[in-house]
């Protein structure tokens, strides 16, 4: 087991080293430089700016000197944040990133899971097709769309809600809501169809023989396989949620980390746009690793595989 | 069953309708759809124009029909460049097999763990800065079509390259093995045929998962902007001004959504008849 996570921790590590090359190549590459907006600078102060940020030396100092510091946790200078250090701008971006996170996924797994379960055990009920019908909406609608429908409805038609900005528990429900509003339609098809297929299950049927109790079947039979299902899904529902967050943190002007990328990209913000990168991959990464220990955890069969070299 | 094909007719028609309105372009409301208007400005919908006029009089249903052709091309393009690279490399890699498949599906495990959005929002980046002398217009769309295609072809990579693992151990490969065909034509005319259902269902979910992506990347302003129209900057402009003219916002996230349900019942309608494993 420990040979196994310290594999996994190996590959993380040199996936994260990939994404720091691959970005630092390709922002290089692009044409024009970050002051080119700016009106046209005088060749010396030019010169004096570049040496500032660390962009005089030749590709391979800069790509060394980018790795060296990065390894001591220094992202370095923004450069349209002037007088910003790139680690500074995070500190303050990423704790509302992940809070509204965090709170779109408690939403969408409580909601999706018990949704998918309850239609699944009452299938071809009108519960069923109505959770079916919803989820369908759910997992085709774009988040924007979502929230339009929700900013309209509930924040300036019945006015219950503030519908924008980030300034107490009231402003984060929206918000999360339109983010939870995929992965929440996901889990419940998921769950639903997990639901469909364990109750077919001969061990089910056993259980029911036996005279366990039904509520005692669900939890203890049905329910820890759905969990399973979900789980697998975990690491494509983190990127569903970062990516959500660019559109989320922009129609509710939220000053999260995706504001940032987006704009950093568009000014050629280097430092900036490498720092959010490696922070997404970071999550991403551990994201995968921690679904596949606790996969390897509730899952006896993979953590027998697991153990062999 | 009944409402299985209930479900994928409405998703045809849907999908009709879609094509339709991408085919007839702007033509469907007699306007241009970036002729402006001062005259008639902010106007909700009305006789002359079915679905309102934005704040420069530009006509709503112009627009919008100009975004379907642009959404659609970009889905076709994304989803046909994915289906070609994915489908090469997963042939290569399933029928070859051994340390060349080892290599070619590590370097497709790295490439699976990058963010998407960051691949996306970088190559796009790059893109449109590169291709220089390139038509505005035409830019954008080459640039996400490739970095949507890119995204997309790893997925399709790994499914056909299990599928060609399954199917290279049948009997009827070695027959044909025995009988002298050459590899080309083994995996080209008998293994080919015998996967590809699987392959088209995959292929039909890449179309609105690039639909999606598109007008997503076009709301956050990534993607296409003005004057040229899209579904995400239809959407993104109508935001602006929410409040008091709700149907700007209102027709282009109908429009998307409707496009996405179509293709969301077709592609499980095109699974529960084309993919044997997912048959309940």
């Amino acid at each position: 087991m420990i040979r196994y996570i310290a594999g996994r921790l190996l590959a993380g590590v040199f996936v994260l080293w990939i994404v720091a090359s691959l970005t630092f190549a390709l922002l290089r590459f692009l044409p024009g430089g970050p002051f080119d907006k700016e009106k046209t600078l005088p060749p010396e102060i030019l010169r004096n700016l570049e040496r500032r940020y660390a962009l005089d030396g030749s590709l391979g100092e800069q790509y060394a000197n980018y790795l060296g510091r990065l390894v001591r946790g220094d992202l370095g200078p923004s450069y349209k944040y002037v007088g910003r250090d790139v680690a500074d701008i995070l500190g303050d971006a990423l704790p509302v990133s992940i809070e509204l996170g965090l709170l779109a996924l408690a939403i969408a797994l409580t909601g999706g899971i018990s949704l998918g379960l309850a239609a699944g055990a009452r299938r071809e009920t009108a519960l069923d097709r109505a959770v079916g019908m919803v989820s369908l909406i759910g997992v085709s609608a774009p988040s924007f769309v979502i929230g339009a429908g929700l900013i309209l409805g509930v924040g300036l038609e019945l006015d219950w809600l503030p519908a924008g900005l980030w300034e107490g528990p009231r402003y984060a429900i929206l918000p999360a809501l339109t983010l939870a509003a995929l992965p929440l339609a996901y889990i419940t098809q998921l769950t639903r169809a997990q639901v469909v297929a364990v109750m077919d299950q001969d061990y089910v049927r056993t259980a029911r023989a036996k005279g366990v109790p039904e509520g005692r079947v669900r939890r203890h039979h049905v329910l820890r396989n759905a969990l399973l299902a979900v789980l697998t899904y975990f690491g494509p529902l983190l990127a569903i949620l970062l990516t959500g967050s660019f559109v989320v943190e922009k129609i509710y002007a939220i000053p999260g980390m995706g504001r940032f990328f987006v704009t950093a990209v568009t000014n050629r913000d280097y430092p900036l746009v490498l720092g959010v990168t490696l922070v997404y991959a970071t999550l991403v990464v551990a994201a995968n690793l921690a679904v596949d220990l606790l996969y390897a955890w509730l899952d006896p069969r993979i953590r027998v595989a697991g153990d062999e070299p | 069953m009944t409402g299985s094909r209930l479900a994928g007719a409405i998703g045809a028609l849907l999908i009709v309708g879609l094509v339709l309105g991408a085919l007839a372009g702007d033509r469907v409301a007699g306007y241009r759809f970036d002729a402006q208007d001062s005259a008639h400005t902010l106007e909700p919908p009305s006789r002359a124009h079915w679905l309102g006029t934005d704040a420069l009089g530009r006509d709503q249903l112009a627009r919008l029909a100009e975004g379907a052709r642009v959404s659609l091309l970009v889905a076709i393009g994304a989803t046909s460049l994915a289906l070609l690279i994915g489908l090469f490399y997963g042939l290569v890699a399933g029928w070859v097999g051994g340390r060349v498949d080892g290599l070619m599906m590590r370097a497709v495990d790295v490439i699976y763990a990058l963010p998407d959005v960051l691949v996306i929002v970088l190559l796009i980046e790059v893109l449109q800065v590169t291709l220089v002398g390139v038509p505005d217009i035409a830019r954008r769309v080459a640039a996400l079509v490739a970095a949507l295609g890119f995204v997309g072809w790893v997925g399709i990579a790994r499914l056909v390259r299990a599928l060609v693992l399954q199917a290279r151990e049948e009997t009827w490969v070695e027959a044909a093995r025995a009988l002298g065909l050459r590899d080309a034509r083994i995996l080209l005319r008998h293994v080919l045929p015998n996967i590809s259902g699987p392959i088209l269902v995959a292929a039909a979910f890449q179309i609105p998962a690039a639909i999606l992506a598109e007008s997503t990347l076009s709301f956050i302003g990534l993607g296409i902007q003005p004057p040229f129209s899209s579904w995400g900057t239809l959407a993104s402009d109508g935001f602006e001004a929410m409040r008091s003219y709700p149907y700007l916002v209102f027709s282009p996230c109908l429009a998307i959504l409707l496009a996405l349900v179509g293709f969301q019942l077709l592609g499980e309608t095109l699974r529960a008849v084309l993919d044997p494993r997912r048959r309940v």
